[in-house]
């Protein structure tokens, strides 16, 4: 299929003609007067319908400027006004269109191209330019009566290379508050604080929780806070249910841990740090609706699907004399995603039994 | 009347002219010559869009309060009264509904982003599957990258503004996946919110990059990419007359004025519909940011899915393997780093530099100034749709609970199927699509030598019927004929007529396998002397 099967004594040229540039077509409006009038009259209606559509726009916002407080309301005053912006564009556009393709000469026109390759003689001189720059300057190879400075060359260099820096260091060094990363290590949580309703804050008595419900919890006197709530809740947020203790695989060493069934795992995401938030009563599987890691409340908050792959932390509770569900302690490990030392702390690795004091 | 317009015009040009020479850059500007072509307008649409963007982000910015301080709310919208949030949150709902037409711009801007966005990538298509990034558009292709890049930046920021739940939790991601590099990963999220997450910087921090870094950023690049395109002239189609040497259309002025103006006024008039009619992110639904809800089916700005769905396709353990290690203490979340850094850079590493790879495997050099049919290249359009299907699928798992639940599939098998159909499908598409252009490119051997059925039946003297066909006219062979037929490269032997083995053999072989990639399998144009052949037969 290829041209070797072509034979050779061919008086034919091995490849056609180039036919040059298609005739011209007619358009009806080159050919028809009546027609390019025709034309022309639709093109002004256009740029009409474009005038029409601003009066719409401006009558829109005096008149119905008096918005309702119903969404729908405010939806349909903006929806006139987008009605004449609408107009106002499409008028002019279809307009300026259909004059280029009716009436406007359209007869193809060729223009040569250049290679973008500077000629020889101008990259020559480019480079004697430079050449003469740097001979003057002192830089280069020196010129007759012009002495190199070498030294100078090194030592504008560095200095351009670390100026940068005497911007850069304080810009970077501001921007990144008081740079304390061991903060990703602790919550809220202490000892004796109690488990409270999120988002109102009032705590949970264990007697309140049924089996089979799950509660989204905040700790108490988080709703309190002032300044650094919000820091404070992407990693204090838990979620608890209870479960029937039959179904309950309690994992070693955290034995005491929950209550008759009840269990609270951090609520934020070990993939990347969404809230954990769909709980499903029947297979006991805690769903992050960000990228569906599924982690499985009964069996020690353990992945069984998804891109996560540590089990949510467990919060260690009690019940204080009052009935309320108290948190043991914080976390015994940094809540949320994945980072480089988040095993390490301060003075060496981090161990569960450390975690739980 | 018109002579006193004309002396007005007259004078104010010589003014000008007077004082910048002017004159001769309208000369050259004027009537240069433009091909035409619909597929040259993705790259207009792109350019449109960001000024509909300019102008109904410059309408925002009068009422948006870029701050995190916290507020009870007590605007007119009823459902939210007493509502804690931050003031940039309480400024959007503000915008939505206390400014006549705020709403609209909101949306206007929003459609306009997402318009940006995707006729970048379509015009990035384009120029790929023509082949109009070669010699020497090969720097206005990065350009263009750059610029793809950029748009995605804008567009994260601007969603970022608004404080809402949904993306508030698109930035809690972000911040996990910088927090998974490796040594300095908690400090680059620490540089970026002033502290620990979400912190009280980070909206007046985006706003900054939204409204002044990035849109200057890409201006500045839209106006080196155009200056480009007028050095370089326009690439056109093949067809009669038409040569690597010269540049065959019409006049700027005042045909593409008119076209490309009255466009620009075609594409604000759409996006204006699509704002008027459509709602889009109405975050007064989703409430203000807080770190602890988050409804189900929640999803980003489309030009963000494959990011997302790389995320939910990679398991965090596959069949008892784990893709976090703990190494020394240190943690390497590998299950992060690949969808998350790891596949964006290499794609975009791809895409960025493809032009080289591409000259360099089939060792092209000349200035290419007509575009290739992409049945004509057929292993670079099969890369490209390769690439296509890869990127496809990753945005399908984005949002894979919407399409599990159209199909009524369960998600975690949508997801199992997406892990395995991300290795597989790409292969498969490139080998479909080599496959289908060889099979256009005999087709149009088919054409050129036996011409178009007609439908017209004829009956011989001997009693056969015969359909007529009619040949291509001159200008349709001429499309089906002229193009490059190159053969893979030849390699220089091994070793020299002394035995010894030449240096360097072994580069050359491996790229004598890349040359025979790209141009093994090829189906050559006809000849003059083969259509006279054909002719014959009849
Ligand atoms: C460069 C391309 C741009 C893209 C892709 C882009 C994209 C976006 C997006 C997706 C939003 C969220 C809108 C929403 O639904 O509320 C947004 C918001 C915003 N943008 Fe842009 N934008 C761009 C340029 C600009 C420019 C040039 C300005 C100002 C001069 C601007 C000002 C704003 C403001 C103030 C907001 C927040 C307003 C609000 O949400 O009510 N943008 N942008
Ligand atoms: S954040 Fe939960 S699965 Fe990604």
């Amino acid at each position: 299929m290829s041209q070797s099967d072509q034979s050779q004594e061919t008086t034919e040229p091995d490849s056609f003609q180039d036919p040059g540039v298609p005739y011209h077509r007619p358009r009806l409006s080159d050919k028809d007067p009546k027609a390019a009038k025709r034309a022309e009259r639709q093109v002004a209606a256009m740029f009409g319908i474009s005038i029409l559509g601003t009066v719409i726009a401006i009558w829109a916002y005096f008149g119905l400027h008096d918005m309702g407080e119903d969404v729908e309301s405010i939806q349909q005053t903006n929806t006139v006004i987008g009605i004449g912006v609408m107009l106002a564009m499409f008028g002019i556009g279809w307009g300026a269109i259909h004059w280029a393709k009716t009436l406007m000469r359209d007869h193809e026109m060729v223009e040569e191209r250049h290679e973008l390759r500077s000629s020889d003689e101008s990259r020559a001189g480019a480079i004697q330019n430079l050449k003469d720059g740097v001979e003057d300057s002192g830089i280069g190879a020196s010129k007759e009566g012009v002495p190199r400075r070498g030294l100078l060359k090194g030592s504008l260099i560095t200095a351009m290379l670390v100026a940068p820096l005497a911007l850069l260091v304080p810009q970077i060094g501001n921007m990144g508050g008081d740079w304390n990363v061991g903060l990703l290590r602790h919550t809220m949580w202490k000892k004796g604080t109690r488990l409270a309703r999120d988002p109102d804050g009032t705590p949970i008595k264990a007697s309140d929780v049924t089996i089979g419900s799950a509660f989204h919890v905040i700790p108490e006197g988080l709703n309190e806070m002032g300044h650094g709530k919000l820091e404070a809740k992407a990693k204090a947020i838990v979620l608890m249910v209870r479960l029937d203790p039959r179904d309950l695989t309690i994992q070693p060493g955290r034995e005491d841990w929950s209550f008759d069934g009840i269990v609270a795992y951090s609520k934020v995401c070990t993939h990347v740090g969404c809230p954990v938030a769909l709980y499903e009563q029947q297979t006991h599987h805690l769903l992050c609706p960000c990228h569906q890691s599924t982690f499985d409340v009964s069996d020690g908050a353990k992945v069984v699907f998804g891109p996560a792959k540590r089990p949510l932390p467990q919060l260690p509770i009690a019940v204080d004399d009052e009935g309320y569900i108290i948190a043991k302690s914080d976390f015994d490990e940094p809540v949320g995603p994945s980072y480089w030392d988040r095993l390490k702390t301060p003075d060496g690795d981090l161990t569960p039994e450390e975690g739980s004091h | 009347m018109g002579t006193k317009l004309n002396n007005a015009a007259a004078g104010t040009a010589n003014y000008v002219d007077e004082r910048t020479s002017i004159g001769g850059f309208v000369k050259f500007f004027a009537r240069k010559i433009f091909p035409d072509h619909w597929s040259f307008m993705l790259g207009e649409v792109a350019l449109y869009s960001f000024i509909v963007l300019l102008i109904s982000g410059v309408f925002l910015t009068a009422f948006f309060v870029p701050s995190m301080d916290i507020i009870h709310y007590d605007g007119t919208f009823p459902t939210m009264q007493g509502v804690e949030m931050s003031r940039a949150f309480a400024s959007t709902l503000d915008t939505s509904f206390e400014v006549p037409g705020g709403l609209l711009m909101r949306q206007i801007h929003h459609w306009a982003a997402l318009l940006f966005t995707a006729s970048i990538l379509f015009h990035m298509a384009r120029v790929f599957f023509t082949g109009a990034f070669r010699k020497p558009r090969e720097i206005n292709w990065l350009i263009g990258f750059t610029l793809m890049i950029m748009s995605l930046a804008a567009g994260f920021t601007g969603y970022s503004l608004p404080d809402d739940v949904l993306s508030g939790n698109g930035l809690r991601i972000i911040d996990g996946i910088v927090k998974a590099i490796p040594i300095i990963g908690t400090y680059i999220s620490y540089w970026l919110f002033g502290g620990e997450f979400p912190g009280e910087v980070l909206i007046p921090r985006l706003f900054t990059a939204h409204v002044l870094l990035v849109p200057a950023l890409i201006l500045g690049l839209i106006a080196l990419h155009l200056f480009l395109v007028f050095l370089h002239k326009h690439t056109q189609y093949p067809g009669g007359g038409r040569t690597h040497k010269n540049v065959v259309g019409l006049p700027l002025f005042p045909v593409y004025t008119a076209k490309a103006g009255g466009f620009f006024f075609v594409v604000f008039g759409v996006i204006a519909f699509m704002g008027a009619f459509f709602t889009i992110n109405p975050v007064w639904n989703y409430g203000p940011y807080d770190p602890s809800p988050v409804s189900a089916g929640t999803q980003p700005d489309w030009y963000i899915l494959f990011v997302d769905g790389a995320l939910r396709m990679m398991p965090g353990e596959l069949w008892g393997f784990p893709f976090e290690w703990v190494i020394g203490g240190y943690t390497l979340s590998m299950n992060l780093l690949i969808p998350g850094l790891i596949m964006p850079a290499l794609l975009f590493g791809f895409m960025a530099f493809y032009p080289w790879f591409e000259a360099w495997a089939t060792g092209d050099r000349g200035e290419k100034h007509v575009l290739d049919r992409p049945r004509n290249a057929p292993v670079r359009t099969g890369i490209g749709v390769a690439v296509i299907t890869f990127y496809v699928i990753l945005v399908l798992e984005g949002s894979n609970d919407i399409v599990a639940n159209l199909f009524h599939l369960s998600l975690n098998d949508l997801t199992i199927f997406f892990r395995f159909a991300i290795f597989i499908l790409p292969v498969v598409a490139f080998m479909v699509t080599k496959r289908f252009c060889l099979g256009l490119q005999r087709k149009d051997r088919e054409l050129v030598l036996h011409g178009n059925e007609t439908g017209r039946i004829v009956r011989h003297e001997n009693g056969e019927y015969i359909e007529v066909h009619e040949p291509l006219d001159e200008q349709a062979r001429w499309i089906a004929v002229n193009y490059d037929d190159i053969a893979p490269s030849v390699v220089a032997p091994s070793h020299n007529d002394r035995g010894v083995e030449r240096k360097g053999h072994k580069f050359d072989r491996f790229k004598h396998r890349l040359s025979r990639f790209y141009f093994e399998d090829r189906v050559s144009p006809v000849t003059p002397a083969e259509l006279e052949e054909a002719q014959h037969h009849h």
